[in-house]
């Protein structure tokens, strides 16, 4: 936190340069390229664009680089690197639905995976097809962000910057350069980046495991009374996955992205290592949605308020640790009174090199942030343990939040607290020197129902009709798809859509989603969750930024200091409050008190 | 860097490439008459492939060369090669299954059917009020005895009990978590130290060594906290029982 707290000063001054076109201290070597890179899009640098331009051209890249990511996987089959281990599934091309669920997962930074990375995509597919997403999505957050700041900071504007400058300049002033360094770093640590096959090591101590017996045809034999015959197998090497990993797993973590190589994602020794590793994992999701929030501060010439910003964050950070480290900490009575070691509290789904702490850290940051990276498994923290990333996401991921969508998530609070304010007082609400109105408290309120409405909407959907899930092994019908029972299972559909509607891409991992059904729904939670709060926020630039300043007078609300912040974390926890406190009685709240009987699904 | 020289930049800086400062600013239709969606589209297209050629193509080729030039046996994927210099028996870094008595056994896992398969990583994915995972899943023939079926998963309660009798403790002995907790990853090759302790006295006496010996090698592959604060100390199953078994080459001369 401290480190934090020291990086986001710096860098979010360098932000500032970035992002309002000053010249970095990287200008020289860069400066050509960028230059040139204009020319090769047709862009013309100087000029700026409405909101209304601003969106589109964000929307029409969204479109066309989705479109992009989808072809590349229905076509994996026949581009570079597939089928490069064999009797593994990336031979194959990707089914439709789940091409589409990755495309629009991957474009809208939510990163929610419903495929085992290490056998369904080939190297191509995750370097080309997945991982320039993480580069691309990050950028378009952030010039969102950067868009609404400058829509909040003039006044009798027509434009708010131009999107294809920010694009430009974010990619090569600050998410390549870093990404070069911290890559370089996470090999270091004993990420692998190559291109070579899978390895095959020979196991020391050989396996035996049971399998269904086949005949000739490959079909599964059965004895009489219609029974799966089984027969030993000897397992005898173990696959060594390789790849390009590092290269992705630093985008990965700085743009909030969240989409493994793998699919045990940062809890796998070969996406994240080492404590060390770890540790660089959390703060570089922090990095930029921290640096944001400086940079806000410092564009509307109101450095406390970007401090004030930082503040009300940071509370709401510390206290989602807090209670997350005492429940994992504190355990499952299921464990301990079966005679495990209560001090050791919840180790199942958690890795022996990281331990309790730093996996509570980790779940609560990468949900505070829309990253949804996980160091260990979600669904197996302890019900209290696993409603702070699942509350955390269902505020909207405005804890810092993911790069750029923290700062215009976070701002669309700001104006609901500032109006609020306003109505308290008795006065017309101002934020630094503008009017809010009707139009922009109608904005704001969409974003927030519409979300809310995804969330509740699609989990009711799923929970009531029970059969969208993954068939079941045995008899083939279809299931809820969830891997617990009993209120777990119904947390497992509710955080499935907070994930995909949040943009956030963690899951409680065991429900069974890889099916047509959830495919759909979940990308179509992901789109509406970043297009439905993009555009309504961009509406916000716009007019905020074409509207006259009024000198700040005796009534003015000051949007620094302790009243604002308390203020807008009350105004935050309200609202997430109301809407999602009863679906939360449902799930982990009843849950946690059903695991203290001992009672089990 | 004081923020007086800040603002000196600043003003140093107003380039006529500034966004902030540009021509476009205020005008009521900065898009012009020359905007159009097509023109727009097309460099939507322009855009994704040039800069996908860039994080796509360049930028991972840039880490790849780094990698491998600074640091070739991690970016490899750490791996563990036999003395005769061909046969991988592992990576430092992903832990393998051993059941035997002779070796420090790794935590439980979740990956794929044999545990340790790095093309399955996985935890169980199971909660805590999982029946499952407190009580194990057992087929049972028509005599209510227990028969072998891929689906069969051992609980909690049926690690706890195979743990104390494979090391030798009491009914009352509280048994470290990690022992019978399976990873996130399915692929952790560690234990904690408390664990390794408790297994200690078996693997000396499978081995016919006396117990120090072994704990100078368990001191060896044990790794405390990185920089002093980060992470917990936990033991590498994999390095430590091919140490036993002599199998590194860095052991094997001793």
């Amino acid at each position: 936190m401290g480190i934090l707290l020291l990086i986001t000063k710096p860098l979010g001054i360098y932000l500032f340069q970035v992002l309002d076109g000053k010249n970095t201290f990287l200008e020289p070597v860069l400066g050509p390229v960028e230059r040139f890179t204009y020319r090769l899009l047709r862009v013309d640098p100087r000029r700026e664009q409405g909101w209304k331009q601003y969106t589109a051209a964000m929307l029409l890249f969204s479109l066309v680089t989705m479109v992009f990511t989808y072809a590349v996987l229905r076509l994996q089959d026949h581009l570079p690197f597939h089928g490069i281990i064999d009797g593994l599934l990336n031979k194959t091309a990707i089914t439709p639905d789940l091409a589409f669920n990755t495309a629009a997962s991957f474009t809208t930074n939510t990163n929610w995976q419903a495929y085992t990375g290490e056998n369904t995509m080939s190297y191509f597919s995750q370097m080309v097809g997945l991982a320039s997403h993480n580069f691309w999505s990050a950028a378009v957050g952030i010039a969102i962000a950067a868009a609404l700041v400058r829509g909040i900071a003039r006044h009798e504007s027509g434009t708010v910057g131009n999107f294809w400058v920010d694009l430009v300049r974010i990619h090569y002033y600050l998410l390549l350069p870093i990404c070069i360094f911290y890559a370089a770093f996470l090999i270091s640590q004993g990420i692998p980046q190559n291109f070579k096959p899978y390895d095959t090591a020979q196991l020391t101590e050989k396996q035996t495991i049971q399998v269904p017996k086949t005949d000739a045809s490959n079909n599964p034999v059965k004895d009489t009374a219609g029974n799966v015959v089984l027969q030993d197998q000897s397992v005898e090497t173990q696959s060594i996955v390789e790849g390009p990993i590092a290269s992705q797993i630093a985008i990965k973590m700085l743009g909030t992205n969240g989409g493994g190589f793998v699919n045990a994602n940062a809890a796998h020794p070969f996406e994240n290592p080492t404590p060390l590793s770890n540790f660089l994992q959390m703060l570089s999701i922090f990095a930029i949605p921290s640096a944001l929030t400086y940079y806000l501060g410092r564009a509307v010439k109101n450095q406390k308020h970007g401090w004030a910003v930082w503040g009300a964050m940071a509370a709401i950070f510390l206290v989602g640790v807090i209670t997350c480290w005492k429940a994992e900490a504190d355990g499952s009575p299921n464990l301990y009174r079966n005679g495990v070691v209560q001090t050791d509290g919840n180790m199942e789904g958690k890795e022996m090199r990281f331990g309790i702490f730093n996996s509570a850290l980790f779940a609560t940051i990468t949900t505070d942030a829309s990253c949804g990276a996980v160091n260990s498994m979600h669904d197996s923290f302890t019900p209290i343990g696993g409603l702070v990333p699942l509350f955390n996401i269902q505020l909207g991921e405005i804890v810092f939040g993911g790069v750029g969508a923290g700062l215009y998530g976070m701002l669309i609070f700001v104006i609901l607290a500032v109006f609020i304010a306003g109505l308290m007082v008795g006065r017309t609400p101002e934020y630094l020197g503008k009017k809010i109105q009707a139009f922009e408290v109608k904005m704001a309120g969409l974003v927030v129902l519409v979300l809310t409405l995804s969330i509740l909407g699609f989990a009711a959907w799923a929970a009531g009709a029970n059969n969208f899930g993954a068939p079941d092994p045995v008899t083939n019908a279809l299931t809820n798809g969830t891997n617990n029972n009993g209120p777990h299972g119904f947390s497992e559909i509710l955080y499935t859509f907070s994930s995909a509607t949040g943009n956030n891409g963690s899951a409680f991992a065991g429900i069974g989603a890889n099916t047509p059904w959830y495919n759909t729904t979940i990308a179509l939670a992901t789109l509406i969750g970043r297009f439905f709060m993009i555009v309504p926020i961009m509406a916000i630039a716009g007019s905020l930024a074409a509207k006259k300043l009024v000198p700040a007078g005796p009534g003015s609300f000051p949007v620094d200091g302790w009243t604002f912040i308390i203020l807008l974390i009350g105004t935050v926890l309200l609202i997430g409050a109301l809407n999602f406190l009863p679906a939360l009685a449902l799930g982990p709240v009843v849950e946690h008190f059903l695991m203290y009987t001992g009672k089990l699904f | 860097m004081k923020s007086s020289d800040l603002n000196q930049r600043r003003s140093a800086d107003q380039a006529p490439l500034l966004q902030t400062d540009r021509a476009g600013v205020g005008t009521p239709n900065p898009g012009g008459k020359d905007y159009s969606i097509l023109q727009e589209t097309l460099t939507s297209i322009l855009a994704t492939v040039v800069l996908g050629l860039i994080v796509s193509g360049l930028y991972p080729l840039v880490v790849w060369g780094l990698g491998q030039g600074l640091f070739h046996h991690k970016a490899d994927g750490s791996l563990i090669v036999a003395a005769d210099g061909t046969t991988v028996l592992g990576s430092e870094l992903l832990g393998q299954n051993f059941g035997g008595k002779q070796y420090f056994n790794p935590r439980p896992s979740a990956a794929g059917a044999a545990g340790y398969d790095p093309t399955a990583s996985s935890g169980t994915n199971l909660g805590p009020t999982s029946d499952k995972l407190i009580n194990g899943q057992h087929k049972k023939d028509a005599a209510g005895k227990d028969v072998t079926d891929p689906s069969n998963f051992d609980g909690i309660k049926d690690l706890v009990a195979a743990y104390r009798t494979a090391n030798g403790l009491k009914d009352a002995d509280a048994v470290p978590a990690d022992a019978v907790t399976r990873s996130g990853s399915g692929m952790d090759p560690h234990i904690s130290v408390a664990n390794a302790q408790l297994q200690l006295p078996r693997v000396a006496r499978e081995r016919g060594k006396s117990p120090d010996e072994i704990r100078q090698i368990v001191d060896k592959y044990t790794e405390g906290r990185d920089l002093g604060i980060f992470g917990e100390p936990h033991v590498n199953t994999l390095l430590l029982n091919l140490a036993l078994d002599g199998k590194l080459p860095s052991v094997a001369g001793k």
